[in-house]
């Protein structure tokens, strides 16, 4: 051995523990996502809330097959049976059966699928609308800005739950006709939000950059700035969720949602109405699952919300 | 100020037109009104009847142009179902909703206030969490939903209130729960928010410092500052409400403008729906400007901008 190649030989090896001891005090540090993903498993407001969720949108998918029952099959000689912690019941309609003598539960589990349709595709809806109102209207300002800021004041003078009911009235109950009116009512919390964050990303250097480079501004907006406001757009979009829910809700008790003998909660509540002075489980278990999916949004929205942006949470 | 003032002017007079404009429409979408209100089997002599006894065979400008003439005067129709004139319909509708909205807000305030405070002032402690529950129950519960179970417990079962009708203050008690259970959330949150903020500035380290109470600290120096978004988006809401007790009015038997409201929409009468609508936008409008304008007053850096 030369003592060149003795001297690389030791360099060598030097190298080697150098290395060697970095990976022993190396600090691990975790990405962005991974301390989501930590904060997301310590956070039990949003799995409780988003498992409920989850489990609803599952018995609203697989409903003809979970459902004991078709709820629409009357049977008059079975009719107001009560619930199986009342008196004279069974097990075989375990939520009893309405003034018909369709089975409840099986009633109250297809229930479930308007709330669900309703509630993810009309903030959906809502969501494209009002984003791209609102990113629009921050990014160029002025005025272009001033009509964005028109619109939105005009919306918000109307009357929203009249204005839905007498849409709902002239096109009719159907699920599209819903969605696509409670997505109109809907659109302006994201245009309002957006519009302000926008205005704050558009100073920034990597907007100026893609500017400079000499991006179109469609390419801006949707590759540079929505990346950066999709976590505003979720958690709206949660909130608003359970918002929907609630209005469909209210239009079918109020008889101008999707009309009867469809099953949805507000429809079960309207029929059990009459009924409720002497058999008020008519109308609180459908009122109880409204209330508690609305809850179990809330606290998935209120958990995305501090799970992406932990420094916002007041 | 005065440019603040004209500009803000201007955009509510356009939202104003622009809104009546929609009011007149909504029940005229279904294509022809004048077939829908003649009935099913109506034939085409008896639709042109009603098309013109309605004014509905008019250009549709003209019928706008005359309908917006006449709100100028407060000349608003009469209801085609029960030919009494649109503007006294509305007087007599008015001071129930304002009442019950008026209510409605002076609970969710003293409820949600002194909440926001106590939720601010120990922020992160069980008091704190509780409000928050309470405010998620206000946001989660369906309206019509509480209204029916108040009834049934308050009404049926304990017999404490009478469940329907507006005789006297008694029959206000449930509709003015079921509304400030809804309201609470968002004074309470936004009560908060300002609390914590205000409460971490240097005036207050400052009054502490120079050995002020708690108690003045808090509900002199800090709440005052932390009220404004509050005292702003309670107006709104107010507006908000005329249009927005619908369900609890009917639920109630309130014969208040969501009533009314609700009545001509199934009645299709339009004279009445469009009206409605425009009174309560027009209000809304009002009630926005004149927050926008107060808070322009208080806040200087707000009408420079």
């Amino acid at each position: 051995m030369t003592p060149s190649e003795q001297a690389s030989a030791t360099i060598g090896s030097s190298e080697a523990a150098n290395a060697e001891a970095e990976d022993i005090f190396e600090v691990y540090s975790p990405t962005p996502y991974e301390l989501m993903k930590r904060r997301a498993r310590s956070h039990p407001g949003f799995l409780i809330g988003t498992a409920v969720v989850l489990a609803v949108f599952f018995v609203a998918v697989f409903a003809p097959l979970i459902a004991p029952f078709d709820p629409f099959d009357q049977d008059i000689s079975r009719r107001l049976i009560n619930p199986v912690w009342g008196i004279d019941s069974s097990w075989l309609n375990a939520l009893g059966t309405d003034a018909f003598g369709r089975d409840y539960l099986s009633r109250v589990i297809h229930g479930a699928r308007v709330s669900m349709i309703v509630g993810i595709v009309a903030p959906m809806i809502a969501a494209v609308i009002g984003s791209l109102i609102g990113m629009i209207g921050g990014y160029y300002g002025g005025r272009v800005d001033a009509v964005v800021m028109y619109l939105i004041n005009s919306k918000l003078a109307l009357p929203g739950l009249v204005v839905a009911l007498s849409l709902v009235a002239v096109f009719g109950g159907e699920v599209f006709v819903l969605v696509l009116v409670l997505a109109f009512l809907f659109w302006d919390r994201y245009a309002i939000v957006l519009r302000t964050v926008t205005q704050q990303i558009r100073a920034q250097d990597f907007v100026t950059a893609a500017e400079a480079v000499g991006c179109s501004v469609p390419r801006i907006i949707l590759t540079e700035i929505l990346p950066n406001v999709m976590n505003q757009i979720i958690v709206i979009l949660t909130l608003e969720m359970a918002i929907a829910i609630l209005i469909e809700a209210t239009l079918s008790f109020l008889g101008l949602g999707i009309q009867p003998p469809t099953p949805t909660w507000g429809n079960l509540i309207a029929e059990g109405r009459n009924f409720m002075f002497f058999k008020p489980y008519l109308v609180t278990i459908p009122g109880i699952c409204l209330f508690f999916l609305a809850i179990a949004i809330n606290m998935m929205g209120d958990g995305i919300r501090d799970i992406t942006a932990p420094e916002g949470r007041n | 100020m005065l440019n603040y003032l004209i500009n803000r002017l201007f955009i509510a007079v356009l939202v104003t037109i622009t809104v009546s404009i929609i009011a007149f429409s909504l029940l005229r979408l279904s294509g022809d009104l004048a077939a829908e209100l003649a009935g099913d089997d109506a034939t085409e002599e008896e639709i042109a009847q009603v098309a013109k006894a309605y004014g509905l065979d008019r250009p549709l400008y003209i019928q706008y142009g005359s309908w917006a003439a006449g709100a100028l005067t407060g000349d608003l129709g009469q209801s085609i179902f029960s030919n009494e004139p649109v503007f006294g319909i509305l007087k007599g509708a008015v001071p129930t909703t304002a009442k019950l909205a008026v209510l409605a807000l002076a609970l969710g305030i003293i409820i949600a206030v002194p909440l926001g405070i106590i939720a601010a002032v120990y922020q992160n402690t069980a008091a704190d969490r509780a409000s928050l529950v309470l405010a998620v129950f206000g946001q989660a519960i369906p309206n019509f939903w509480l209204g029916l179970m108040l009834i049934l417990v308050f009404g049926v079962a304990l017999r404490w209130l009478p469940i329907s009708g507006q005789d006297t203050l008694l029959h206000f008690v449930m509709p003015t729960v079921t509304i400030a259970l809804s309201t609470l959330p968002q004074i309470m949150r936004l009560t908060r928010t300002g609390m914590i903020e205000v409460l971490q500035s240097d005036y207050i380290r400052a009054a502490y410092a120079k050995g002020l109470p708690a108690r003045m600290v808090i509900l002199k120096h800090a709440l005052r500052n932390a009220i404004l978004p509050v005292v702003s988006i309670t107006m709104v809401t107010f507006g908000f409400l005329l249009g927005g007790t619908v369900v609890v009015e009917t639920i109630f038997a309130l014969n208040g403008l969501g009533f009314e409201a609700f009545q001509a929409i199934i009645r299709q009468d339009f004279p009445v729906l469009q009206s409605v609508v425009l009174f309560i936008s027009v209000i809304y409008i009002g009630l926005t400007l004149l927050s926008d304008l107060i808070n322009a007053q208080l806040d200087p850096r707000i009408r420079l901008s």
